[in-house]
């Protein structure tokens, strides 16, 4: 019997261990230090400013149970089966329904309901860049985003914001900069409304600048708005999509109702819907049927705009404990900005202090938060923190902020020991530009 | 021919008819043991892989195993589940520093590795490194300093000696804790205050050693018979060149050679410096000694740790498996001999 020919040329190494043969993408997916920091937060010993996870204490459980046994005993033959991969026909026209409160007109076919926003976020990603490609974001941006980002070799030009959102001005120097160059991003990612991380929310007399100077560029806008709905004063900011249909927008259950549902969507024009589709029926054939009925029959049977009310007062009472915290406790030479909705507070500290280099003694002094720098993807923010004040009670914030101003004071007496010498490159301590902080 | 099924379970009338303060484990066929994960130092992340890995190792040989974290829930778990043996998976502060195997031998609960007095011998690498110095083995040399010396007498003056001391590059640390957290080779004297104060994020006093060039290995002691044993050692080739917390804990980001890849002579003394180490600073049942040889063949100790990992990426483990050594058999011994202790 002949030998078959060895299809591997000679002299070639046999890879010893075949499943760590990974992607060249996937270089940047490695442990790190700062995330195994964040394995001591779950602990209830811990004041997590850190993470973002809405707060939940609110919702109406017992009632939601009845409507999930009743989804099984009614429609269970429909909700344990695959579905659409656009998403359930019904619950798509009731998210236009959620859309209008922020000016949104909206056609349920160009609805397409995905595992969370990140998921569409994630696709519309996938179908529009090509490794290299430039996409502009605010600085700082939403972390997910940046990894999404990362995950298809896009490029991250930041454009920075400050107490009013994004700088127009600095948009359309970042836009000349890159033509000048030959380089058309391929969108603006854009967190208009209570931004994460920021907090800010963009000026409305900035939005149509924002809108006209991408459509002057050729540059597409991806709007995210999970926290529209949240904000503390009860004005509702119109959506970009609101006023431009060509603008790819990006909705959540997540904040307005329940996380866990991973019930997301994307509002997005027919062209782009088409492959939308496609590339989110090959990552998940389809978004789970039950999650999305049990969305709907909320939507349907309950006062939603009324739990969002409840929600908003849950986060209010919060970020007035924080605010008064930082206030009281914080040493001079800290800005923050003063959100009006939503999950966060920027903080900027003293010159010099290093946020990232900070977390272990933050940690050791049993509070956590999220360094600047996890929000650019240029090593930026090292001067910043990004405070979650959705999820512990308004004691445990005041505590946290406490325990944060002493990590700040120990940090900043190290820093006084070692001198400017040990202070991080000013270029990396934040970009030359406004920042998000008013106080 | 009939098949005969052993049921494993304990009788309900045994301790009846064996009288009623029969041990539990005259009882079960297999102890029950508590491996203990997670606490809250920077290594959590670390020892709840450590400790995963482990029970799935030690229920593979057919041990009842607990899972606990090291909590305020955790002495009255003790009490009242009564666990044959603990295992300590805990790595940094209290589950190395003496304090959890301080009360495991207050409440008397039979556990595997080092007592408390021990520990906290071990775990201060500065008298560690003084005791095995003292012995006439080699540790690359060291100064350890607390913030406020910096402080009080200037911190240049200090830096400045320090360099003038020891040379560059210099090894910076924290004097405890492990992972390679808030270690960082430092080259150049002008990058000294930065790595200064992101070690001090760490911990309150900074060890800096004579930085030394070489094969980096580490020699694992398992005491699973009559004698203390060395492991084979296991020489690390991290891929970007530098061991730090990405490198150990991602596969493929560091190549392992076990053997290490260096004459038998220098393996052979390896060893009996690691068993040496293990002896002196009156290290039990399991430790691991990290060390460089030198171009010359010297054995320069790095540190010594009374809780070695046992991730998937650890070397202990990688050492077991190169001489054929199942980890939850190895554990298996190290739980018996702890109960045989009491």
């Amino acid at each position: 019997m002949p030998v078959p020919e060895p299809l591997r040329p000679s002299g070639t190494p046999v890879p010893s261990r075949p499943v760590e043969r990974f992607a060249a993408r996937t270089a940047g997916m490695t442990a790190s230090e700062i995330r195994a920091l964040f394995a001591v937060a779950s602990r209830p010993e811990v004041v997590s400013l850190a993470g973002g996870m809405p707060n939940l204490a609110a919702l109406p459980l017992e009632t939601l149970a009845g409507e999930v046994a009743e989804l099984v005993a009614r429609d269970g033959q429909v909700a344990l089966q695959y579905g659409s991969a656009q998403g359930v026909p019904a619950l798509r026209e009731q998210i236009c329904e959620v859309m209008a409160l922020e000016g949104i007109r909206a056609d349920p076919n160009d609805v397409v309901v995905t595992v969370g926003s990140q998921m569409a976020l994630d696709l519309i990603t996938r179908i529009l860049c090509d490794p290299h490609d430039v996409v502009l974001a605010e600085g700082p941006s939403y972390v997910g985003a940046l990894g999404s980002f990362a995950a298809y070799q896009a490029r991250v030009v930041h454009v920075a914001m400050d107490a009013h959102g994004l700088v127009p001005d600095l948009l359309r120097e970042a836009l000349r900069s890159l033509a000048a160059r030959g380089v058309i991003p391929k969108f603006l990612y854009t967190i208009p409304n209570f931004h994460n991380p920021a907090g800010v929310t963009l000026a409305v007399e900035r939005r149509r600048e924002v809108l006209d100077l991408c459509a002057e560029y050729g540059v597409a806008v991806l709007e995210d708005n999970p926290y529209g709905l949240l904000g503390f004063t009860g004005r509702v900011y119109p959506a970009l999509r609101s006023m431009d249909p060509g603008v790819l927008y990006l909705g959540s259950f997540s904040k307005t109702f329940a996380s866990g549902l991973r019930v997301g969507w994307a509002l997005v024009p027919p062209a782009v819907r088409e492959r939308l589709v496609l590339a989110a029926e090959s990552a998940t054939l389809c978004p789970p049927t039950f999650n999305q009925l049990l969305v709907s029959r909320y939507l349907a049977a309950h006062d939603w705009r009324g739990q969002i009310k409840t929600f908003t007062e849950v986060y209010r009472e919060r970020r007035d404990a924080i605010l008064s915290a930082l206030e009281t406790y914080l040493p001079d030479g800290c800005t923050w900005n003063i959100p009006d909705g939503g999950f966060y507070v920027w903080l900027t500290v003293p010159e010099g202090v290093d946020t990232k280099a900070m977390l272990p003694r933050a940690v050791t002094a049993r509070v956590a938060y999220a360094s600047g720098t996890g929000f650019y993807a240029d090593g930026f923010g090292s001067r910043q923190l990004r405070l979650s004040y959705c999820y512990p009670t308004p004691e445990r914030i005041t505590e946290g902020v406490r325990r944060l101003a002493g990590v700040l004071e120990a940090e900043l007496d190290v820093m006084r020991t070692f001198g400017s010498a040990a202070r991080p490159r000013p270029e990396l301590q934040g970009p030359q530009a406004p920042s998000p902080d008013t106080t | 021919m009939f098949h005969v099924k052993h049921d494993r379970r304990p009788d309900p009338h045994a301790s009846i008819r064996s009288g009623e303060n029969a041990p539990v484990t005259e009882q079960n066929s297999e102890p029950t043991v508590a491996v203990l994960a997670g606490g809250l130092s920077h290594e959590r992340e670390v020892s709840l892989r450590s400790g995963r890995r482990l029970a799935s190792a030690l229920r593979g040989i057919g041990t009842v195993v607990r899972e606990w974290d090291a909590d305020a829930a955790l002495i009255e778990r003790l009490r009242t589940e009564r666990p044959d043996a603990v295992v300590v998976a805990l790595h940094g502060g209290e589950g190395e520093n003496g304090s959890v195997q301080a009360v495991l031998e207050l409440l008397g609960v039979p556990f595997v590795g080092t007592p408390a007095a021990a520990c906290r011998r071990a775990w201060d690498k500065p008298t560690a490194k003084a005791e095995l110095a003292r012995a006439g083995l080699d540790t690359p040399d060291w100064v350890a300093l607390p913030h406020a010396t910096f402080r009080e007498l200037g911190a240049r003056a200090v830096l400045d000696a320090m360099v003038e001391r020891l040379g560059l590059p210099l090894m910076v640390k924290p004097d405890q804790g492990g992972s390679a957290l808030g270690a960082q080779v430092v080259t150049e004297s002008a990058d000294l205050p930065a790595a200064m104060v992101s070690c001090l994020a760490y911990a309150d006093t900074v060890l800096a050693e004579r930085f030394v060039h070489g094969t980096e290995v580490a020699v694992s002691v398992v005491e699973d018979g009559a004698e203390p044993r060395a492991l084979p050692p296991v020489e690390v080739e991290a891929k970007g060149g530098v061991y730090d917390y990405t490198a150990r804990y991602t596969p493929g980001a560091t190549t392992f050679h076990c053997p290490a890849r260096l004459d038998d002579a220098v393996l052979t003394a390896l060893q009996e410096t690691a068993l040496t180490a293990h002896q002196l600073l009156g290290l039990r049942d399991v430790s691991r000694m990290d060390a460089v040889v030198e171009p010359d063949g010297r054995v320069q100790i790095l540190e010594v740790n009374v809780s070695p990992g046992l991730t998937e990426t650890s070397l202990l483990p990688t050492a077991a498996a190169a001489e054929g050594t199942d980890l939850g058999v190895l554990f298996g011994r190290l739980v018996e001999r702890a109960i045989a202790r009491g």
